[in-house]
């Protein structure tokens, strides 16, 4: 890693003599965010190509009514993946707040950076 | 600062207040309303909170980054203008009169529209925050040579910014037009004015808070209306739902259609319909909406108006949470529409139509809910809509043209904060023009092409561009390059091939590419371009680039380094 021709601010060594970059616990911690990140993006785009699936494929289950009435599957499927994404956003952003970001402000602070 | 915008607001004044008078004139045109004064009031009042709002945020701009970022707001207010800019009248007058039209379709484009949001948040928002200044241009060229990606961004920057001005200018115009029973010209025109005047003199200041003011009037209004049609049914949405189906049915049974084939038509509402044709359209819709939002520039921009990546990724939460609401609501408005509006003669043209054209169904039920001070309402929200979306549009477009183009390709970046504000602020004017001229010209043409050829360029260029620069460490200037101007330019080469604009707007038998969306095949293609030139690349500048990912990264993941929102 060659970080002396980015301009940052300079004292990013501790009294270790690591920088920040190369910290165990920074790599652990961004191997862990960015595992999160894809593994609910995944999930997202499963949701939603699932749904754009039957779409394309099979509408007649999306037509078929609930119980005895003319609401469709395809009314709460579709309200669903809007839920989902929603869930989501809130899930990751809860995450973020609780365990990532205090990880991360302990490590720059430890750093001074 | 105050003069210009006095002057700025007379002119605004000065193509309005004629309006009344030649509205009644030309109350004899069968497609136009008659002139609606509760709208009219509504509306003045509307205008003239915002520019009030526009001066005092005129003396707020004082630097290049004020009318970039406006200083600085919170992830919660950040949130509600991001869900201002991205509730555009498409959403709520064209999803409901979609659903309006054919019931469960409707409900395809909400889902399209809002998946697009987490994924901006779990991979792009808070990378963009710690890695940009301004604009997308200046994450996606981080590492890369300056001139040539800059280049690339704007130019496609300025491509999604265009046809979507387009989209809502013609919306506008005939919203007006519709409302006021003013000539479309003229309603063009005042749409182009006053959002000059909200940019140009306030900037993102102006941008964003009316934005703002505009997303809590929309969602209020729209809450309202959503309340009213349940209320009707005893909250049973089954009710809503069994009632809509009877209309539908009884309006086939019209038509002289068997009673069991207008069932079956009525019952139709309740399922996907004929407006995705085959599979492959239907997925290549879906990734057009879906990855486009995560390219569009105006929506990009707003993650710089927050002080750090935690803010910004509050403001994802709140926009995909009222966004998400809103596209609850807007499904029970279209159904709503159905029972309320579809039935009642005085909604309804001589052949049976919907009066003043599909896109009023939202309107008219403001109308069958509150009567004329309701409509009113509804109709300056609907209207303030589409000024929010093409003020943040705009100063899109101008940030791309001055801060990447004049900037930092001109000038090396040695450009002055004043020097850099100057060139934005005479961009705007030539926006407004641009898209004056076009909104008029593009009259008569269907507006939904082209925001869906708005996404499929922001799913075909700048999402593959942004993804592989942030995520990919062997990506060069070359490769994201290459790779994006050819999604860009296949997204365009095959939506003027397909039967929207061969077939529909050039009058060709046969469309020369027969899907209605080019994203299943354009993004796929930019992304293995930008990995295959990438891969190749043996260049000095592919060296360096790679070279430079480290730093890049740990600054993206960690936020230090990142500039402020102000003060810089």
């Amino acid at each position: 890693m060659k970080l002396d021709d980015v301009n940052l601010d300079g004292n990013a060594q501790s009294a270790s003599g690591l920088k920040l970059e190369n910290d165990p616990r920074l790599l652990s911690l961004l191997r862990r965010r960015s595992r999160f990140s894809w593994q609910l993006t995944a999930l997202m785009l499963a949701i939603y190509f699932g749904y754009i699936l039957l779409i394309a494929f099979r509408r007649d289950v999306l037509a078929r009514p609930i119980g005895d009435g003319v609401t469709s599957l395809g009314i709460p499927l579709g309200i669903g993946v809007i839920l989902a994404g929603i869930v989501l956003t809130a899930i990751y952003v809860n995450r973020a707040n609780r365990v990532f970001d205090p990880e991360l402000d302990r490590l720059r602070q430890e750093f001074g950076e | 600062m105050s003069l210009p915008l006095t002057r700025c607001a007379l002119l605004a004044a000065l193509v309005t207040l004629p309006v009344a008078a030649l509205a009644d004139a030309l109350t004899g045109d069968t497609q136009r309303q008659v002139t609606n004064w509760p709208a009219i009031a509504m509306f003045a009042l509307f205008v003239g909170a915002t520019l009030l709002i526009t001066r005092w945020a005129a003396r707020r701009v004082r630097s290049a980054s004020d009318f970039y970022t406006g200083g600085g707001i919170t992830g919660f207010q950040n949130g509600l203008a991001i869900a201002g800019d991205y509730m555009s009248a498409a959403s709520f007058l064209g999803i409901s009169a979609q659903i309006f039209a054919d019931g469960y379709d409707g409900l395809i484009y909400s889902t399209g529209f809002l998946v697009g949001w987490p994924i901006i948040l779990f991979l792009l928002a808070e990378r963009l925050r710690n890695l940009g200044q301004f604009t997308f241009a200046d994450v996606a060229s981080f590492r890369f040579a300056q001139t040539p990606v800059r280049v690339f961004a704007a130019m496609s920057t300025l491509a999604v910014v265009i046809f979507y001005l387009i989209a809502q200018m013609v919306g506008a115009g005939q919203l007006i037009k519709l409302l006021f029973g003013l000539p479309y010209s003229y309603a063009v025109v005042v749409v182009g004015v006053l959002m000059t005047c909200y940019v140009l003199f306030g900037g993102m200041i102006a941008t964003t808070w009316v934005q703002i003011i505009k997303a809590v009037l929309l969602l209020f209004c729209a809450s309202f209306m959503a309340l009213a049609v349940l209320w009707n049914f005893g909250f049973s949405p089954e009710m809503l739902f069994a009632r809509a189906v009877e209309v539908k049915t009884g309006l086939a049974a019209a038509t002289g259609l068997e009673p069991q084939a207008a069932a079956a038509k009525g019952l139709a509402i309740m399922a996907p319909g004929g407006f995705i044709k085959d599979p492959v359209s239907a997925i290549s819709f879906g990734m057009a909406l879906m990855f486009g939002t995560a390219g569009l520039p105006h929506i990009l921009m707003r993650f710089f108006t927050v002080p750090d990546a935690k803010e910004a990724r509050k403001s994802v939460l709140w926009a995909t949470g009222w966004i998400g609401y809103f596209y609850l609501l807007t499904f029970i408005i279209g159904f709503g529409a159905i029972t309320m509006v579809a039935t009642d003669s005085a909604y309804l043209a001589a052949d049976g139509s919907l009066r003043g054209g599909g896109n009023m169904a939202a309107i008219h039920l403001a109308h069958a809910i509150g009567g004329d001070f309701f409509l009113g309402l509804v109709s300056a929200v609907a209207f303030a809509t589409i000024l929010a979306v093409v003020a943040g549009l705009t100063l899109s477009g101008a940030s791309a043209v001055s801060h990447d183009l004049y900037a930092s390709v001109f000038r090396r970046g040695h450009a002055k904060s004043d020097e850099e504000l100057k060139v934005s602020r005479r961009t705007v004017p030539v926006l407004a023009v641009l898209a004056i001229t076009l909104g008029i010209v593009f009259e008569k043409q269907n507006v939904a092409f082209m925001v869906s050829l708005a996404f499929a360029i922001a799913a075909s260029g700048n999402f593959p561009v942004l993804l592989m620069s942030v995520f990919w460490k062997g990506c060069t200037t070359r490769g994201v390059v290459a790779g994006g101007s050819v999604g860009v330019i296949l997204a365009l080469t095959l939506t003027v091939l397909s039967p929207s604009i061969w077939v529909s707007v050039l009058g060709y038998a046969k469309p020369l590419f027969p899907y209605s969306s080019p994203a299943i095949f354009s993004m796929p293609l930019a992304f293995l371009t930008i990995w295959l030139v990438s891969l190749t690349d043996r260049s000095g500048r592919a060296a360096v680039d790679r070279q430079g990912y480290a730093a890049q990264r740990f600054r993206a993941e960690t936020g230090v380094g990142a500039a402020g929102a102000s003060g810089h």
